[in-house]
């Protein structure tokens, strides 16, 4: 009895610590196709995140005496944020102002954003010497603090507080967007802006600025997963696996899970990390049935498309503008 | 000609005459904008006064809508300049447009679906950080109140009528402040009653001070609202005239540049014989609402049967389980005779097989940018999505399509830069001349049409007319789905009045009266009956 408990809890945290990567990743893809651009380069947003919060905290701990983890952490934050936002600036540049067609600007994106980190990420293994594999232990660990809050309660500390800030943090930004979508005179513009940026326009939107706007923070945030990733999940090494690739997809699957609500987000990204894991927790499964398990969130993610296209709820479809340029001289 | 010139020239001259002393709100000044080198507007001087309704007349592609979605900040101009209560103004954007108190009311109508009322009114206004919908809904209420109309500010846009969506459009640049509104075609899809309703509100509007711009090709409106008329005609501004110093020939004859007669053709159908006999048709939609109940009528070579009724009647279906796009329930019977008197039964068959059968079906929707052409395609190839099945082998036939764009291009002076253009950048009614134009050109025994001069201005209109008298005269069963009861009164030899789906009754064209049509499109003869 007690062995299966303790496996529960186990895959609850595995749940949430891998659920927060994919939270973040759709979380900032939620944002940017509220304003109907729908960003594909996510994996390699999440990579760009990813390997600059990695060099940032490279050079911090090799060049200083004595790295102190908090400064560590928010110059691998900042780094990590301006890479992000970089991928962020291309995809906007290209699809906003030229134009150009979403779907193979974000494709594009991900190639690029993937083999950038991958090179950076294998050059810094070499820089690093040794064994070949680099770390950034002072700064992970910064990331990796928890804060236990209660002794007394059976199991509550093993569950809810057994992580590091970001995965607090992730859930913040998805109320906070949910809130700001939902609530306020801004988010109002930018659903407007993804519905149908001819009547934003008309109605003295600036259709360019929101759109630019919610496609660059949302690749920051999407960039945070990466940086999660790297710095909590893979305690701040690097592999060249394509892991992040994979997740980056996920978290696509997820906005359409999620119906593009931030909220719902939050327990779909956790249900997408117990679905992804329930093989480890399943005695006696052969590396073939392995594989199987970890394509369940996408089996959920085509379940729920499809209700949602039977259903034919409006305030469940995709922005309707979502993949369309917009130009208001166009006739 | 010369005489029309001189006899407007001699009243826009009154009207200056008139206007003198006051200032403007909207003095436009040789506007001028090119669209890919050509000239949409031609130095066009434009005054528009306070407290007063001004009526826009032109045919489609004058350059109306080009130089109200000026004013707007739409577009800007290549040159020219823009003068609002005197001051010049640089209009760059739409919300230019919304802080100088000019508000327009699009065609198409720039709501956001999935939104409330309330929410579309207080868009892009950033009143205040948190949305507070509260005061939104008393302003609306007070705003409503004050002109005479209602909206309920919780309902999705959605759910709303095309009248709701209007009267929406209208209470969203009144709660912006608007002075100067203008109006593209709001009438366009309105029933009678509700364009009544909305001409209140808008002579209320005008008792409150604010000018009032309307774009509309129907001359009875012009009429009927406006207390001046401006004209464009090929982009020029041909003048304006006081609407109580007119009449709609005048109007009419400005707008063309040449006299054109009012009156439709009606010859007298020869050979009338039995083409299509369509008998106890019932069809149900995907949520088992019943659209068409138990219809029985003939369609006669030779003859235009009109089809008359409130919109959303039936006549969609109707004409689409002929075409063989839609199914009917068991027990339908759609049989159709050629001219060589062998019949075939059209029920259930798609498209592909009605055209084997040998029928030759000719089919104007209303959706014509959707079901009737392919936007992004050009005139040749729209052709050719007609008979890119009859070339041999993998090829398909280019010269033939190619050959019948150029032809319609030419009969029916289709306006198009060139044929490589895709036909979703034509105006309107360039685009239901290539529709009609491919559609004829099959040489149908049954044209069926809905809505065929919806949007059209009355030179394509009447060239829609014709078109459709020269098919009867062919022998051509036609069938023609209206909305104005005037047009169908004067063109039809016989109407058929749908109800909620069922037949009310079936006219006489030449002796119908147009309130026996309008009752029978509200009632059921047979609930009259008891």
């Amino acid at each position: 009895m007690g062995t299966v408990l303790t496996q529960i809890i186990s895959l609850i945290t595995t749940a949430i610590s891998f659920g927060t990567v994919i939270m973040y990743g759709s979380l900032g893809e939620t944002l940017t196709e509220k304003s109907g651009h729908l960003n594909l380069g996510v994996p390699g947003i999440m990579y760009m995140g990813g390997i600059g919060g990695l060099i940032g905290a490279f050079l911090y701990e090799t060049n200083a005496a004595s790295p102190v983890p908090g400064v560590g952490l928010i110059i691998a934050l900042a780094s990590a944020l301006v890479c992000s936002l970089l991928g962020g600036l291309i995809y906007s540049f290209l699809t906003i102002t030229l134009r150009a067609n979403q779907n193979v600007t974000g494709l594009t994106l991900t190639i690029f954003g993937s083999g950038l980190a991958n090179f950076f990420g294998g050059s810094l293994s070499k820089l690093a010497g040794g064994v070949g594999q680099i770390s950034v232990a002072v700064t992970s660990s910064a990331f990796r603090a928890t804060q236990h809050l209660t002794d007394g309660i059976p199991y509550f500390d093993e569950i809810f507080c057994n992580y590091g800030f970001m995965v607090y943090l992730a859930i913040i930004i998805a109320a906070v967007l949910s809130f700001i979508i939902k609530r306020t005179s801004i988010g109002l513009n930018l659903r407007a802006v993804g519905e149908n940026p001819a009547t934003a326009d008309a109605a003295g939107i600036n259709v360019i600025r929101y759109k630019y706007a919610a496609t660059c923070v949302g690749a920051c945030i999407s960039g945070l997963g990466g940086l999660y990733y790297v710095m909590d999940y893979i305690k701040g090494t690097w592999a060249n696996d394509g892991n992040i690739e994979a997740l980056g997809w996920l978290a696509v699957a997820l906005v359409i899970f999620a119906t593009w609500k931030p909220l719902r987000s939050i327990w779909g990204a956790y249900l997408f990390g117990a679905l992804y894991w329930l093989y480890n927790f399943i005695p006696g499964q052969s590396r073939s049935m392995q594989e199987i398990f970890k394509m369940l969130p996408y089996l959920v993610t085509i379940i729920v498309l499809i209700s949602v296209s039977l259903r034919r709820k409006k305030e469940d479809q995709p922005p309707s503008w979502l993949g369309r340029s917009y130009f208001r001289e166009d006739r | 000609m010369e005489n029309i010139k001189a006899r407007a020239e001699k009243t826009a001259a009154a009207t200056e005459a008139s206007g003198g002393g006051r200032v403007p709100a909207v003095e436009m000044i040789g506007i001028t904008k090119y669209f890919r080198s050509v000239p949409v507007n031609d130095s066009i001087d434009m005054k528009i006064y306070k407290g007063e309704i001004l009526s826009l007349l032109g045919e489609n592609g004058s350059g109306k809508t080009t130089l109200m979605n000026m004013l707007s900040g739409i577009y800007f101009p290549d040159s020219g300049s823009i003068r609002i209560d005197g001051q010049p103004v640089h209009i760059k954007s739409p919300k230019d447009a919304l802080d100088l108190h000019i508000g327009m009311i699009h065609q198409h109508f720039k709501l956001v679906d999935v939104l409330t009322a309330a929410e579309n009114v207080v868009l892009g206004l950033n009143e205040s950080f948190r949305l507070n919908l509260k005061n939104v809904r008393r302003e609306v209420a007070s705003i409503c109140e004050k002109y005479g109309f209602t909206v309920d500010p919780d309902k999705k846009v959605y759910d709303m009528s095309v009248s709701e969506k209007q009267t929406l459009e209208i209470i969203k640049v009144l709660y912006r402040g608007a002075d100067i509104l203008i109006l593209d075609e709001p009438t366009a899809v309105l029933t009678p009653q509700e364009t009544r309703r909305l001409f209140s509100v808008m002579r209320n509007m005008k008792e409150d001070g604010k000018s009032i711009v309307i774009i509309t090709h129907k001359l009875h409106e012009v009429m009927d609202i406006s207390d001046r008329v401006a004209v464009l005609r090929k982009g020029k501004y041909i003048g304006d005239v006081n609407t109580a110093d007119t009449d709609p020939q005048q109007l009419t004859d400005m707008m063309v540049g040449h006299r054109v007669s009012l009156n439709i053709d009606r010859p007298e159908p020869d050979n009338v014989r039995e083409c299509l006999k369509v008998e106890h048709l019932s069809v149900i939609d995907a949520d088992g609402v019943k659209k068409l109940d138990d219809v029985s009528f003939t369609a006669m070579g030779g003859e235009i049967l009109g089809v008359a009724g409130i919109a959303g009647s039936g006549q969609k279906e109707l004409l689409e389980v002929i075409a063989g796009l839609q199914s009917a329930l068991p027990g339908s019977s759609v049989i159709f005779t050629d001219r060589d008197g062998k019949t075939s039964s059209l029920i259930g068959k798609t498209p592909m097989e009605i055209k084997k059968l040998g029928v030759h079906l000719a089919f104007v929707p209303e959706d014509r940018l959707g079901m009737g052409l392919v936007g992004d395609l050009d005139i040749a190839d729209n052709m050719l999505i007609r008979t890119y099945r009859d070339g041999a082998g993998m090829f398909v036939n280019m010269k033939k399509p190619r050959k019948l764009a150029e032809e319609i291009v030419e009969e029916f002076e289709v306006v198009t830069p060139d044929l490589l253009t895709p036909v979703r950048k034509l105006s309107g009614g360039n685009v239901q001349k290539v529709l009609v134009g491919r559609e004829i050109a099959g040489d149908p025994s049954l044209l069926m049409s809905a809505y065929a001069v919806r949007g059209l201005d009355i030179n394509t209109s009447y060239i829609i007319y014709r078109l459709m008298n020269e098919q009867k005269a062919k022998g051509t069963a036609v069938i023609f789905v209206g909305e104005d009861l005037d047009v169908l009164l004067e063109l039809c030899d016989r109407i058929m009045v749908l109800c909620d789906g069922r037949i009310s009754g079936i006219v006489d064209g030449r002796t119908a009266a147009k309130e026996e049509v309008g009752l029978l499109m509200t009632r059921l003869e047979t609930e009259a009956g008891k």
